[in-house]
């Protein structure tokens, strides 16, 4: 028992400092808990609902183990040893009750949550939303916008303060689109077309990645956006220089490729989008054979661009 | 003649898994040659490896999962020194390499490790508390366990010759098809887990007609102790979960070694598919570790709080909803791929459900400790370690039920941190403590409390270092699988987790040295009576160890706790129950049948591998040879006479007697 307590004593303020450390650095950066749209808020809102929600019994809870188990103890003269208490009802229906009503009260959150921030959901908004579409390759991101005509590889420039309408697909494995600081994030399939939903309130760079696993060069599939005004914006987009994107320049990345520093496209072919989503071209290559297969991968380092 | 398998298959080019290889493969032939030269081998065949008794195999189910938690423990070194390092760097690891070191330990730790120390446990156990004999089908078991090994020795078999999967503990396609993933690593993963997952399937049927059909006489359901009700529970799953499984991962060995499409991205295949399918099997595989788990908690925290366990049958009733609330969660996996806003809050709420039953249950291990008096022992230390600690391991868990929630938690550290939060706090420490507390009665000495209590105090505060931070990268943004990075927020977090690690490895130290010692001074630590915790239920009865056939006389059970009834009738007359009138006892013979079928099982698996076509059929003309002569075998079971089991059983009763006389009761 003595052992414990002087364990206890030690660990105790670790905790707290452990604790106090934690606190300031959740506020960094490109904490999900420092978000800069209304997604991103909507979805931070929720879990911190669902959290406060949950404390509420968790920490009660805690408090009474600790508690019984600290009174009970063998060597405790003073309380009451009741073998037979074994069951009363009373508590039985206060034990059933209690998870529930949480559950209750949490499952109208999730309900309502899951609905107003369903991500194929728009924006409420006077603007019209800039539509921008996404294709994860092996490893990189393209990045389409019809309406500018033009096409980044992993770099996404949006306006500030215009509702995004991303619609999403993949030319390989799956992938995860996701900016933490602009919320929910969405799987990236081939063959499927998932919708995306986001606004940009604060001009910024952020962190921008592939939050599923698809690989090698998965860690590198980065696409850090940067989110500026309405008028800069249409600047860079009038400025985009590069090749043209078609089916030519497909073929290119189709192939994989790690660590693919941004470059652009000018002029794009306005059905390839639709054309890999309903896999009307061939899917990404993928390697030439690993262990036990034919030796040897081809992967473009660093590289990639026409 | 060898199929793909030639010199390119072992890495000469990575030294890390070469040295680990060679180290293991030395350790093996030197423990190899000991045995031989020590002349034990006919001892390990005999008694061993042909045993068909439940609790040998259930000490080599927990002997196999102690060592694979070694060896997934070792990876989880590797994942955390190279994240602590690989900012703005490559680290020590390139990512092909990485990619296996995670994918490994994930395959290993759930299927390897933590599987067979439930399965292990469920088969030292049940049959004792139940009050029989020996499982319905004995030798079945051993074939159960050997083709466990098989799995677990595949993996390990490609540490050297090819390589793992690279796609994650479950090998999502289109990653792992074909296309993506062209080496062995997907096919070593698919013929490992498909030859264990028969095993523990095999373990499913075996217990769940144990548990219905044989129980000892008066045992009704509502007499049942608690583990064996969530060992039911547990099985249940198993049975309805694992042919999901199988069958998932045939349709991806037929993308690919057959060219089928199910899940390709050519020819409408559909990878979402997949998702679907196997998290059918994944979700209830947490429960069917986990609800061994609480079986545990509850024999222990009654054990030790001097009280029967409270609200019994609302546990099992909880236990039960479990069971079936588990097989509708499933989606919870992969909300964000886009399901819509009424199926997202349908999976949502079916999910925090789940919670109503595993709260109750916290309510009422509570109560059973509410009146007690507790007695911190090693086994209580653990049980008190994973109630304070599973509280809040369920709050994130649930938090991740709520959809928006995950739409920002998804995929990240967050969630890592989350799953070794329930099962690092729930199955381990369950594990462990049960280990401790069943080891007197397999062993017939106890463990040394002092290093068992220096392992958890080490443990629990490793824990907390190694895995708060995960929580904290994850807010900050972090996902998870990442060679490298180079947001320097991170970084530091990563660091303190690495510390966690190292505390954890003093941890897994002591409990070495916990084993070590006790072993060495096990006269010292002798059970003499059979009953060293005072506990409750009829394994308690026997000796320590037991006997084969368990119990000389099979007990009538009259009552819930019939054991703890009857011990305090004997304090208060001060005499033990009349001896009862002994019997022959026949039990099973011993029957190599298992060790054989996992011998080709692991030809049959390795020839698949490297589709070495001529060997595979090799494999399959003796597996099924030996399955034919088997069952056509034509010889009795071995009958134990009633002077020897009466002349053993009356020296049980001598000790008994012997505490009854002198009143000395020496409880921990
Ligand atoms: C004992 C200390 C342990 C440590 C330090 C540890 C550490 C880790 C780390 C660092 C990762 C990978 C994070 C990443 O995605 O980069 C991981 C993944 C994982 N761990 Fe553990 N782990 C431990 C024990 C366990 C246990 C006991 C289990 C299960 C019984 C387990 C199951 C898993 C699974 C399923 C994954 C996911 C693998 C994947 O991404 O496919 N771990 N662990
Ligand atoms: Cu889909
Ligand atoms: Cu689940």
């Amino acid at each position: 028992m003595i052992f414990i307590r002087r364990v206890g004593r030690r660990v105790l303020p670790c905790f707290c400092v452990l604790a106090a450390g934690l606190l300031p650095s959740l506020a960094q950066a490109d904490s999900i808990l420092e978000p800069v749209g209304p997604v991103g808020k909507g979805d931070a809102l929720i879990m911190m609902d669902a959290l406060v929600i949950m404390l509420a019994i968790v920490i009660p809870t805690m408090i009474a183990t600790l508690g019984f188990a600290w009174w009970y103890r063998a060597s405790n003269t003073r309380a009451v040893y009741r073998p037979d208490f074994t069951y009363s009802g009373k508590i039985e229906l206060v034990v059933w009750s209690i998870p529930t009503l949480t559950i209750f009260f949490l499952g109208g959150v999730i309900w309502i949550g899951s609905h107003t921030l369903d991500p194929f959901t728009p924006i409420p908004s006077a603007a019209k939303p800039l539509e921008i579409e996404a294709v994860s390759f092996d490893w990189k991101w393209l990045f389409i916008y019809p309406e500018q005509n033009v096409a980044t590889v992993n770099q996404l420039v949006v306006p500030v303060g215009r509702p995004l309408h991303f619609r999403i697909t993949s030319a390989s494995v799956f992938n995860v689109f996701f900016v933490p600081r602009l919320g929910s994030m969405i799987y990236a399939m081939n063959g499927m077309v998932s919708q995306l939903n986001l606004r940009a309130d604060k001009p910024g760079k952020y962190l921008g990645f592939s939050a599923h696993f698809s690989g090698d060069g998965f860690p590198d599939m980065r696409f850090d956006p940067v989110a500026v005004p309405a008028a800069q914006f249409a600047n860079w987009a009038n400025g985009v220089k590069g090749a043209q994107l078609d089916r030519n320049a497909l073929g290119q990345l189709l192939k994989q490729s790690r660590a693919v520093k941004p470059y652009a496209y000018r002029g794009v072919d306005p059905a390839l989008f639709d054309a890999i989503a309903a896999r009307r071209v061939a899917p990404g290559e993928g390697p030439e054979g690993g262990r036990g297969g034919a030796e040897g991968r081809n992967v473009m380092p660093h590289g990639g661009a026409p | 003649m060898l199929g793909k398998l030639s010199w390119s298959a072992i890495p000469f080019d990575q030294p890390i898994p070469l040295i680990a290889g060679a180290v293991v493969v030395l350790l093996m032939l030197g423990a190899l040659a000991l045995v031989l030269a020590k002349g034990w081998m006919p001892y390990l065949w005999k008694e061993w490896i042909t045993s068909v008794d439940h609790k040998r195999l259930g000490i080599m189910y927990v002997l196999l999962g102690l060592l694979m938690l070694l060896r997934g423990f070792i990876d989880a070194i590797m994942m955390r020194a190279q994240q602590a390092v690989a900012y703005h760097a490559q680290g020590y690891l390139p990512p092909e390499h990485y990619n296996q070191v995670f994918s490994a330990h994930g395959t290993i730790m759930v299927l390897f490790a933590a599987m067979p120390l439930v399965i292990g446990l469920m088969n030292f156990v049940v049959p004792l508390q139940l009050g029989v004999r020996d499982v319905a089908f004995p030798t079945l078991n051993s074939v159960s366990f050997w083709l466990t090994a098989t799995g677990a020795l595949l993996v390990n078999i490609s540490l050297v010759v090819g390589e793992f999967a690279r796609t994650g503990w479950l090998p999502y396609p289109p990653l792992s098809e074909l296309r993506y993933s062209p080496g062995v690593g997907v096919d070593y993963y698919l013929w490992a887990v498909q030859i264990s997952g028969i095993g523990t399937l095999l373990t499913g049927i075996n217990f769940v007609t144990t548990i219905l059909k044989i129980r000892a006489p008066g045992m009704t359901y509502m007499r049942m102790p608690m583990f064996s009700w969530t060992a039911l529970a547990s099985c249940l799953l198993i049975l309805a979960a694992f042919p999901v499984l199988t069958a998932t991962l045939a349709m991806l060995t037929l993308d690919r070694y057959l060219g089928f499409h199910f899940f390709t991205n050519e020819a409408g295949g559909n990878a979402m598919m997949f998702m679907n399918l196997i998290w059918a099997w994944g979700h209830p595989e947490v429960y069917i570790l986990v609800l061994p788990a609480f079986g545990i908690y509850s024999e222990v925290i009654s054990t030790f709080s001097g009280k029967p366990l409270f609200g019994y049958r609302s546990m099992v009733a909880a236990t039960l909803f479990i069971c079936v609330v588990s097989f509708m969660t499933w989606l919870h996996h992969f909300f964000t791929m886009g399901a819509g806003g009424d199926v997202n809050a349908a999976f949502g709420i079916s999910t925090s459900i789940i919670a109503v039953g595993t709260g109750v249950k916290i309510y009422n291990w509570l109560f059973t400790m509410y009146g007690g008096r507790i007695r911190f022992t090693t086994p209580m230390l653990w049980s008190m370690g994973f109630l304070t600690t599973f509280i809040t391991g369920g709050l994130t868990g649930v938090l991740l039920a709520v959809p928006p929630a995950d739409f920002i938690l998804h995929n990240s550290m967050f969630l890592v941190a989350h799953f070794h939060h329930v099962i690092v706090a729930g199955v381990v420490f369950a594990l462990l403590a049960g280990i401790e507390f069943w080891w007197p009665k397999a062993f017939g000495y106890r463990l040394h409390e002092g290093w068992g209590k220096a392992t958890f105090w080490f443990s629990i505060v490793g824990f907390y270092v190694t895995f708060m931070p995960m929580y904290v990268v994850g807010i900050l943004g972090m996902t998870r699988r990442l060679q490298h990075y180079d947001v320097a927020e991170w970084h530091w977090w990563l660091q303190i987790s690495s510390v966690g690690v190292l505390i954890l490895i003093v941890a897994a130290g002591c409990q070495v040295a916990q084993l070590l010692v006790s072993y060495i001074r096990r006269e010292e630590l002798k059970d003499i009576t059979g009953d060293p915790w005072n506990g409750r239920t009829l394994e308690w009865v026997t000796t320590s160890p037991p006997p084969v056939y368990n119990f000389a006389v099979l007990p009538q059970v009259i009552d819930t706790e019939y054991y703890w009834e009857l011990k305090q009738r004997a304090f208060e007359q001060a005499r033990l129950s009349e001896e009862p009138k002994y019997e022959a006892i026949e039990m099973p013979r011993n029957s190599p049948t298992g060790f054989v079928c996992a011998f080709f099982a692991t030809i049959i698996g390795f020839a698949l591998i490297w589709h070495i076509w001529w060997l595979m059929i090799v494999g399959l003309i003796g597996a099924y040879a030996t399955f034919v002569v088997f069952a056509w075998r034509d010889v009795p079971e071995y009958m134990i006479p009633a002077d020897e089991v009466a002349q053993q059983d009356r020296a049980r009763r001598a000790a008994r007697q012997h505490i009854l006389n002198t009143g000395e009761v020496a409880w921990q």
